[in-house]
């Protein structure tokens, strides 16, 4: 499902893009069993990022927004050759980073920096602070003689002065905020025109955390540079990005201008990750229907749109399938006493199978002690009692046959990026 | 030159009891042995194997005397000039055995722990199975094979400690290997290590610049209690008459196997002084080595807390307070 996100969204600009992701994919293999890696053979294989377009235009902050696991630190990471591309290419002064040798990679990383979130860990804890920042100029031979004055102009910079006091000092003796400047000055003394910051703020003290946003964006604007900030915190990419992109298990589910985002959301993620925000005024009312359930496991995501099995708002064409009955029986035996569940559990025989299943239809098998009309009664008992329960809509039919009762779901539709107003949204609402 | 004095003393005004004394002790043995294995042509009366002076030959097994302190061997040689010229060679072997096996077991570690894939699996292999044999016997069958292929000597050093040196490496060399190897794979997950890659280094850069600092920390622990068990395994070889011939060097535990017969006839002094100095010196290293390990290990470390004062405060005190120098924190200021 290629989509060209940009062409519309940013056309007038569309010369200026510093790095340009077509169709990425970052995979991941499973390890599998013993037997299965001796011969090659893997397990499962993780989709981090799975098929992401991305266009960087210079002097732009781009944000990476999402849950743990969304695939947003694995874009970041691909994006300096750090995680494995599997697919799709990133265009970067005319060159495919994906395809290039590991010595070019290296000679290309000058141009595209990064901050880690963790400063303290992102600094080896044996270098001084000159060691530190210098390091990268003798990485790319840059001579002894012109190294010293530019680690003193990027402390400066960053706001590191006197820099005499830091030269010498170790990373443990900084404090946090330190830290990430010294973290901040070595990604920018090579001149980078794009930097990822990988959650920079968030292992930050409150009270540094916006003067390191700020003087991020006032080092954008005296070195020019073009930021892509990778973040599960909205508040401080509303206060920092231009665009942003909503990920979703490896997908972009929403992009647009930070502030169509914020004031008109259409993805319901998007509204949940909004909804989330914490809202410092108590006497608001508080939003009660907040995310529920965890990130879909990556190595299977779920059919169709792979947010539908938390979704507030799907449909029958978002793509159920099999193993949302399950977790909706669960979800029922949740509710109900145990002693109901150990009755109601038994007359399944194949519950563990179904959830296995692919395919738009499945049969529920009863056990030996039940009938296939248990079956259909148990299911409508679940359908009355969870009468706002989203699945039921993708239920087409329930048919009672010999062998046990046929639930067969609507066909399922796998939302693209589509334009909808100021953003591009992958949702099958718009 | 400071920050390596200061390196070398560190060790010492960080800790307090028993590690303490433990360092100090086995610095102040190991220091004796040093200066006699650095000064033995002046300290030693005579020759290791001369065996008569201006006053005609040595009495055969003669009694401790004027002449010689510690009496004299069989072979009519002085116990005392053994004993010195030994602490050489059990030096010279030592140091260059710990050396070897330190480089060669780090180097490879860190290559292995880097690297990973099949020159990891491979290397691990071959280290545990020289680990899985019995270090002693390792030893013998290298010093066999060495002692054949080295004919000269190489440098100034005879062929005897070379092969001596080169069958201890083998048997240590794992033991770096796995330690290095180890902490390799643990530091190379952490962030700093990606950070490196991001900036553009290269793997060598990362190992050399970044991996190397951050993993050789407990390696100095290891050679210190390594050389103690050096001392042994050599002194064991010695007795067995494997690896250094009597002719090139004096050897503790070619001494003692030479005494074995004397002690049936009463004569004490041919093994008495060689087995002491064999025992001196392994309590003395150990002791370097455990006072160090409790330094370094932040698990054992007890590290010494000075006391902190507080500038005195009183109401009318309170400028001058805040601009009053900042209390010493010296000796709980690392952590």
């Amino acid at each position: 499902m290629p989509t060209k996100p940009d062409t519309a969204l940013s056309s007038p600009r569309q010369t200026e893009a510093v790095l340009d992701i077509r169709q990425l994919s970052v995979h991941f293999d499973l390890g599998g069993n013993l037997l299965g890696r001796l011969f090659g053979r893997g397990g499962g294989r993780v989709r981090a990022v799975d098929g992401v377009n991305l266009s960087l235009q210079r002097g732009e902050v781009v944000g990476l927004v999402g849950e743990s696991g969304s695939g947003k630190s694995s874009l970041g990471r691909a994006l300096l050759g750090l995680a494995p591309i599997s697919e799709g290419s990133i265009w970067f002064r005319g060159q495919d980073l994906a395809t290039l040798s590991g010595r070019r990679l290296r000679e290309l990383r000058r141009h595209v920096q990064m901050v880690f979130q963790d400063p303290s860990a992102a600094l080896n804890p044996a270098m001084t602070v000159e060691q530190a920042v210098t390091d990268p100029l003798r990485i790319h031979g840059v001579p002894a003689g012109e190294r010293r004055p530019r680690v003193v102009e990027a402390l400066e910079r960053v706001g590191l002065s006197p820099v005499e006091l830091f030269l010498s000092k170790y990373p443990s003796d900084l404090s946090g905020g330190q830290k990430q400047r010294v973290v901040i000055a070595r990604a920018i003394i090579m001149d980078p025109a794009v930097l990822i910051a990988d959650e920079p703020i968030s292992m930050l003290d409150m009270s540094v955390r916006a003067k390191i946003l700020t003087l991020m964006l006032d080092l954008k604007d005296q070195l020019d540079l073009t930021y892509v900030y990778i973040t599960h915190d909205l508040a401080s990419a509303k206060f920092f990005c231009n665009r942003i992109a909503i990920m979703y298990l490896g997908r972009i589910v929403e992009i647009g201008d930070t502030n169509e985002i914020f004031e008109n959301p259409r993805h319901p993620y998007t509204r949940a990750l909004l909804a989330a925000i914490p809202d410092p005024d108590p006497s608001r009312p508080k939003t009660a229907d907040l995310l529920r359930g965890e990130i879909p496991d990556a190595s299977r995501p779920p059919s169709g749109c792979s947010f539908h099995p938390r979704c507030p708002v799907a449909f029958d064409r978002c793509g159920w399938e099999p193993r949302d009955l399950v977790a909706t029986l669960e979800g029922h035996w949740l509710r109900t006493s145990p002693s109901t569940y150990d009755l109601e559990r038994s007359r399944i025989a194949n519950l563990d199978d179904i959830s296995a299943d692919g395919g738009s239809e499945t049969v529920l098998r009863p056990s030996t002690d039940a009938s296939p009309t248990d079956l259909v009664a148990l299911l409508s008992e679940v359908r009355r009692e969870d009468q706002g329960a989203r699945f039921w809509e993708g239920v087409d039919e329930i048919s009672e046959e010999p062998e046990g009762v046929r639930v067969r779901f609507h066909s399922g539709e796998d939302p693209v990026l589509r334009r909808n107003g100021d953003v591009e949204v992958a949702c099958l609402l718009y | 030159m400071r920050g390596l004095l200061n390196a070398i003393v560190s060790p010492f005004s960080r800790t307090q009891g028993v590690a303490r004394w433990m360092l100090g002790v086995g610095v102040a043995i190991s220091g004796v042995f040093l200066v006699f294995a650095i000064f033995a042509p002046w300290l030693a009366p005579y020759g290791f194997a001369t065996f008569k002076g201006p006053h005609g030959d040595f009495a055969k097994l003669g009694h401790p005397n004027s002449h010689h302190w510690f009496g004299t061997t069989d072979l009519q040689t002085d116990v005392l000039s053994r004993v010195i010229w030994g602490s050489r060679t059990a030096l010279e072997v030592v140091t260059l055995a710990v050396i070897a096996s330190l480089v060669i077991g780090l180097v490879l570690g860190i290559l292995s722990g880097y690297v990973g894939g099949w020159a990891d699996r491979l290397l691990v292999l071959v280290m545990d199975s020289l680990y899985a044999f019995p270090s002693f016997l390792l030893a013998i069958v290298c010093a066999f094979l060495f002692t054949n292929v080295i004919g000269t000597s190489v440098l100034f050093f005879s062929s005897g400690i070379i092969a001596a040196a080169m069958s201890l490496t083998v048997i240590y060399i794992p033991q770096y290997f796995r330690v290095v190897r180890n902490t390799t794979i643990s530091a190379k997950q952490a962030t700093y290590v990606e950070a490196a890659r991001a900036l553009g280094a290269s793997g060598g850069v990362v190992m050399r610049r970044y991996l190397f600092g951050n993993v050789i920390q407990s390696v100095p622990v290891i050679g210190t209690l390594n050389a103690a068990d050096a001392i042994l395994t050599l002194a064991g070889l010695g007795f067995l008459g494997i690896g250094i011939q009597p002719n090139e060097a004096a050897e503790w535990g070619y001494d003692l196997q030479r005494a074995l017969d004397d002690a049936g006839i009463g004569v004490w002094w041919t093994s008495l002084y060689p087995g002491l100095a064999i025992v001196l010196l392994v309590t003395g290293l150990t002791l370097v080595g455990e006072g160090l390990n409790e330094t370094v290990n932040p698990v054992l470390r007890k590290r010494r807390l000075l006391p902190v004062v507080m500038p005195p405060r009183s109401r009318d005190e309170v400028s001058t307070t805040t601009t009053a120098p900042a209390p010493s924190l010296e000796g709980e200021s690392t952590t």
